[in-house]
């Protein structure tokens, strides 16, 4: 019995790294679903500004999915027989994000001035980054929820967060390169992005869950 | 019927349990108590619920900082040194400020939110800075887009200053304009009138303040503005002064013209006016009378527009016309005021005269 309960407490915490491996690499939220993309172009010139928003989505994904994820198992799951709840979530998720963001905001103003000046304005920002929409629903759509919500929230913001850092290296080196006319700007973001893109899809169903 | 019933109940129930839970989050965590801004080293201090920018702390403190845009972050007329507890500077700042002045502690009030205790340098000369509400008692046509607000003080009644000096005129929310802005206007009246201001206001096409004035604005009205503020005023060195104004940058001149008359001046003053046509002069038979009374004044209104046929005075720029007029080498002092065209123009002119940049005085208005 002893060995057995070790086993499962082993394949659970083996689960759990699954579900974050795979939520940050093989099914990286911006380079195989494509979500988030304003930011994502509009914000990767600098490392600098790139990792200020890429810790925020970070934070902000890991608390959303775990604050959606109690939404749908306590008020959603038990009501299902009488309400839409496969629609109405769409519309409670965005709401609880945008609560949720106003929130973090005071807390983090309160607790520690010099990690509200990081985030600064990309906090308030990424309230409509559909990033973040995008990480619940496919959380509940997985049925992950309980502490495995704020696994794969996590693993969904870090994956977002590193492919917009890769950018903005590569952006960086890009500025002194010479790249066609036509092609500067958002056009070669793009093309890159799919070459990044095809990079990480390659990896898709090797993490079997 | 049921099943639409209850979901507008659950989204109604979660949207007022995640408002409810905001506004006591408000209520515990946005909350930094009583802070106390200190100014000019102990010279005055404010004691304020924290949460608010500094610039509205101060102002409920009865210190009033210029500003134009109305605490939204633009304009950067509200700049304070914030010597402690103001924070790193944050993104809305940084366009606003030199580097030169991060490295002195310079802040745009506005974008600076009350934590803690503070402690801020301000000019001196703010601190008699006041918020007066006067009547409108006369508007005059001065020319054809130009007009002269006669304001009657009721609270404070009177005011103090010395010629040159602006003040902000607050435009209340109209038509399109959802919220209240300042502008700044030079006072154009005598001190010794101290019950009452008076303004020059020309219009600007689709400008929020003088089309308000312009349009809506009637005698009887009540407006609300604070001042005094700037630095331009005459100097105290006694030496022979050139005056250079266009358009509505008449305003300081006239002020300080009739309170160099009324406290016995002697300094040589030359005032040389620029506009496009005849129909742009004002307070000329006013000006020409006090020219050929003072002995040390000497009017000089110049037309550079085309059909100025009739037209006997000076002709041409007005930087033309001084260049003509003024010798080389002068000891006077230069007054500009006027559009920053016109002002950089003028500038080039007097270095030109050998009038160097300390005694040259200019209020640039864009």
């Amino acid at each position: 019995m002893m060995i057995l309960a070790a086993q499962t407490e082993t394949n659970y915490a083996l689960s759990l790294l699954l579900i974050l491996l795979s939520a940050t690499f093989t099914e990286n939220i911006l380079l195989t679903r494509f979500l988030g993309m304003c930011p994502f172009l509009s914000i990767s010139r600098q490392l600098r500004g790139a990792a200020g928003m890429g810790v925020a989505v970070v934070f902000v994904t890991t608390i959303t999915c775990a604050a959606n994820a109690a939404l749908y198992q306590f008020v959603l799951l038990p009501l299902k027989d009488y309400i839409p709840a496969e629609s109405l979530k769409l519309i409670l998720f965005i709401v609880m994000i945008a609560a949720v963001v106003q929130l973090l905001e005071m807390i983090v103003e309160r607790i520690s001035i010099r990690l509200y000046f990081a985030l600064g304005i990309f906090l308030p920002l990424i309230t409509v980054n559909c990033a973040i929409l995008g990480a619940s629903l496919f959380m509940v759509n997985q049925d992950m929820l309980g502490i495995r919500s704020v696994v794969y929230g996590f693993g969904a913001g870090a994956g977002w967060c590193i492919a917009i850092l890769l950018m903005a290296g590569i952006r960086q080196r890009l500025a002194k390169a010479n790249v066609p006319a036509g092609l500067e700007g958002p056009g070669i973001t793009l093309i890159i992005t799919g070459i990044m893109a095809l990079a990480f899809v390659i990896f898709q169903g090797m993490i079997q869950k | 019927m049921i099943t639409i019933l209850i979901s507008v109940g659950v989204t109604c129930g979660l949207m007022l349990a995640l408002t409810v839970l905001l506004l006591l989050a408000e209520r515990r965590l946005v909350n930094f108590g009583r802070c106390k801004i200190d100014v000019n080293h102990g010279a005055k201090s404010v004691e304020i619920e924290g949460g608010e920018s500094l610039l509205a702390s101060l102002k409920s403190g009865g210190i009033y900082l210029p500003s134009a845009c109305g605490g939204r972050g633009t304009c950067a007329y509200c700049k304070c040194v914030v010597t402690s507890g103001g924070g790193p500077v944050v993104p809305t700042e940084e366009p606003l400020l030199t580097g030169e002045e991060i490295k002195n502690n310079v802040r745009i009030s506005c974008q600076v939110k009350v934590r803690n205790d503070l402690a801020v340098e301000i000019p001196e000369e703010l601190l008699s800075v006041r918020e007066y509400t006067g009547r409108v008692e006369r508007i005059r046509d001065l020319t054809h887009d130009i007009k002269e607000l006669r304001i009657r003080l009721l609270d404070p009644p009177t005011i103090e200053y010395a010629p040159g000096r602006y003040v902000q005129l607050e435009t209340p929310a109209y038509g399109d304009n959802p919220e209240g802005v300042f502008r700044a206007y030079s006072l154009s009246s005598v001190p010794s009138d101290a019950g009452y201001i008076e303004l020059v206001i020309r219009l600007v096409p689709n400008g929020l303040c003088t089309t308000w004035v312009f349009e809506h604005l009637h005698e009887g009205d009540e407006v609300h503005f604070t001042g005094p503020f700037g630095d331009f005023r005459l100097s105290e060195t006694g030496k022979p002064m050139i005056w250079i104004a266009g358009g509505s940058g008449m305003a300081p001149f006239w002020s300080m013209i009739r309170h160099l008359k009324e406290t016995g001046n002697s300094r040589p003053v030359t005032y040389f006016f620029g506009a496009v046509a005849q129909r742009d002069l004002f307070y000329l038979e006013e000006l020409t009378a006090l020219a050929e009374e003072l002995p040390w004044f000497e009017f000089i209104p110049a037309l550079s527009g085309k059909d100025i046929a009739d037209w006997s005075g000076e002709k041409g720029l007005i930087t033309d016309v001084v260049r003509r007029r003024v010798e080389a080498d002068t000891p006077a002092e230069g007054y500009l005021c006027g559009s920053p065209g016109m002002i950089d123009a003028a500038i080039a002119v007097l270095h030109e005269k050998g009038i160097t940049d300390e005694r040259i005085f200019f209020d640039k208005f864009a």
